[in-house]
């Protein structure tokens, strides 16, 4: 099944994606004969319950890991014909990534956990204080720049995991569980964020989630029960 | 460089266990420096040593004299230059722990054999034309404030005077300084002929026209060894047979007494930076366990693994190049104050060239506890590392 209703050019393309885990003498197949579709500038939620295999899917997209068979394309890169090292600096040009724990370095404030991606660009130290300035205020977090994470809410540290996964203006945002460990207004409130970044920012977003009120934001949402995508929520 | 305040906020993490490893680098370098040092002071004589200078002491110890009359002889041999002769004194000044060398010596042919002790020539006059007149290292000379027209006593503990005293008493005329560093600047040095007049009129004939060892300074030093062994050949089957050897030789030998220096050195290091590379080496292994998420995190921004490599060495690195530099720096400071003995170490220092060795140390000493941790980050697969975060 072809999941791209919009019709529109996509920007990701999944085509028969199998994708088999070797736990000891066990193969686990955790996607078969998978295919999704994606335009620019869509809002797509991923829903599934756990272990349906949604953070695969989503590691597939953002070149985080390689699909067993088939083949996965990305903003015209087909990513399973990728070296390692040119999987990597694709992935610092095109994909930014939003985790469920935020997963900000605990050791370094805001503003440069916020600066880490820029890193591997070459701007210069004054070009990216002013990169990173401006994505935190996008999120709303100029005031807590020079604070470090422990010293940050839950959604105060999410609101920096979107900065940081947004700074470098990547084509595609991928969003992994982004409120499955917050409360729901600080819930609500990155969900807005997000809205706002793919209806003002035009920023192609694919979220991962299992809870229907998140999905609800997305423009479309499509359910993955056991390897399969469906356009229907599973029974 | 945009990377350094990533790495060091990493050392940062763990304050007390980072403090505490370096803390045993800083150590283990200190002790890297003070065993260079003494390792020096025993065995740096060696690469002091002229090439072109043989002893010639009695074959069968260096405490039985040999007669003067030797060195009419060996300056007949072929090859030999000119040789002059030095006497063990044994004095003791104030104290037996003011431990330095004195020896009675003739002192134009002295001045000319031994170069490195730089002599004004008024001072050097000076010792020419007194008889009681001695001159006296700079080390020394600072060590019990003497200066110039100071008469210093010193006692025996072997030769005694005519009038049986032995407390000789002598004039400083001259303090000399090194050539080069390193150069033993402990020693005092005083005229033969006072010392050897003194000694006759005391009744000591056991000793009358002997000497305690020759410096034969040789034409070519390429034939020191057939120069050693005319000069050996030429005392055969005497009352004091010789044994001659190249002066590093010589003072290898003297050190060679405690035991294999450079090789008890070698095992104390060897010992000391296996256990930092353990040591060091936990740590590292302990910060890349610990934070494997986060290099899931690095590596999904984009990170290379030839990166995230490089980001453990440099930590790694920095870690014992810091403790390396604080480690050598303190031995430098420790050492710099000279011979902490007062003269049973007069060439106890830092060389420059064991501060280099040290520098290298430190770096390879952070690539080795770095290897492991770094091929363990760069093996982690991204999906697996992001979910232990």
């Amino acid at each position: 099944m072809n999941e791209n209703p919009t019709g529109g050019a996509a920007l990701v393309r999944v085509e028969g994606v199998d994708k088999v885990f070797h736990r000891g003498s066990e193969d686990i197949h955790v996607l078969s004969d998978l295919h999704l579709e994606a335009p620019a500038g869509e809002f797509l939620a991923l829903m599934g319950p756990s272990g349906s295999g949604k953070t695969t899917l989503l590691n597939l997209i953002g070149g985080l890991d390689r699909p067993t068979k088939g083949t996965v394309t990305v903003a015209g890169e087909r990513l399973d014909q990728l070296s390692d090292r040119r999987l990597a600096a694709w992935r610092a040009r095109h994909i930014g990534f939003v985790f469920q724990l935020y997963n900000l370095m605990p050791v370094l404030s805001a503003e440069r956990n916020v600066e880490l991606p820029l890193l591997l660009t070459h701007l210069s130290h004054a070009e990216r204080r002013q990169h990173v300035a401006a994505a935190l205020a996008m999120v709303g977090l100029s005031h807590r720049a020079k604070h470090y994470p422990r010293t940050l809410s839950g959604g105060e540290q999410q609101r920096v995991g979107i900065a940081r996964g947004i700074v470098t203006d990547p084509t595609l945002l991928l969003c992994d569980e982004p409120t499955g460990d917050l409360d729901r207004k600080a819930g609500d409130e990155i969900l807005d964020l997000l809205q706002a970044l793919n209806r003002d920012q035009g920023k192609t977003i694919v979220m991962v989630t299992h809870d229907p009120h998140a999905s609800a934001r997305a423009a479309r949402t499509v359910y993955l029960n056991k390897g399969q995508l469906s356009q229907e929520p599973v029974k | 460089m945009k990377f350094l305040p990533l790495i060091w906020s990493n050392l940062k993490r763990k304050k007390l266990r980072t403090s505490l490893t370096l803390l045993s680098i800083v150590v283990a370098f200190i002790l890297f420096g003070l065993l260079s040092s003494i390792q020096q002071a025993l065995v740096g004589g060696v690469q002091l040593a002229g090439a072109d200078r043989l002893i010639v002491r009695d074959k069968v110890s260096i405490i039985n004299l040999l007669p003067e009359s030797y060195k009419a002889r060996m300056n007949r041999i072929p090859g030999v230059d000119f040789a002059t002769h030095q006497t063990w004194f044994g004095g003791i000044y104030q104290d037996p722990k003011n431990f330095f060398m004195q020896c009675p010596v003739v002192p134009e042919e002295f001045l000319k054999m031994f170069p490195e002790y730089l002599l004004p020539p008024a001072q050097s006059n000076a010792w020419l034309q007194t008889r009681t007149g001695a001159i006296v290292g700079r080390n020394t000379a600072a060590r019990f404030h003497w200066k110039i027209g100071d008469k210093i006593p010193i006692q025996s503990t072997i030769w005694a005077q005519a009038d049986g005293n032995r407390t000789w008493a002598f004039d400083i005329v001259g303090i000399f300084d090194g050539a080069k560093k390193g150069t033993d600047t402990t020693p005092l040095f005083f005229r033969y002929d006072y010392f050897d007049e003194a000694r006759h009129e005391s009744g000591q004939t056991w000793a009358e026209g002997k000497v305690g060892w020759y410096t034969i300074h040789i034409k070519d030093p390429a034939q020191a060894a057939a120069v050693a062994k005319r000069v050996d050949a030429e005392f055969e089957n005497s009352s004091s047979e010789t044994k001659t050897e190249p002066e590093g030789a010589f003072v290898q030998a003297w050190a060679s007494q405690i035991g294999n220096i450079v090789l008890i050195v070698a095992a104390i290091l060897g010992a000391v930076f296996f256990t930092i590379l353990l040591v060091t080496g936990n740590t590292m292994a302990q910060g890349v366990r610990e934070r494997t998420g986060e290099l899931g995190v690095l590596k999904a921004i984009g990170f290379t693994n030839a990166q995230i490599v490089s980001f453990v060495l440099a930590e790694s690195c920095l870690l014992t190049v810091l403790g390396g530099a604080v480690g050598l720096g303190l031995a430098w400071l420790l050492t710099s104050r000279g011979d902490p003995t007062h003269g049973l170490l007069p060439l106890f220092f830092f060389p420059t060239r064991d501060l280099w060795v040290g520098a290298g140390i430190s770096v390879a000493l952070g690539l080795a506890t770095g290897f492991f941790p770094a091929l363990q980050a760069m093996r982690l697969r991204v999906a697996d590392a992001l979910r232990r975060m």
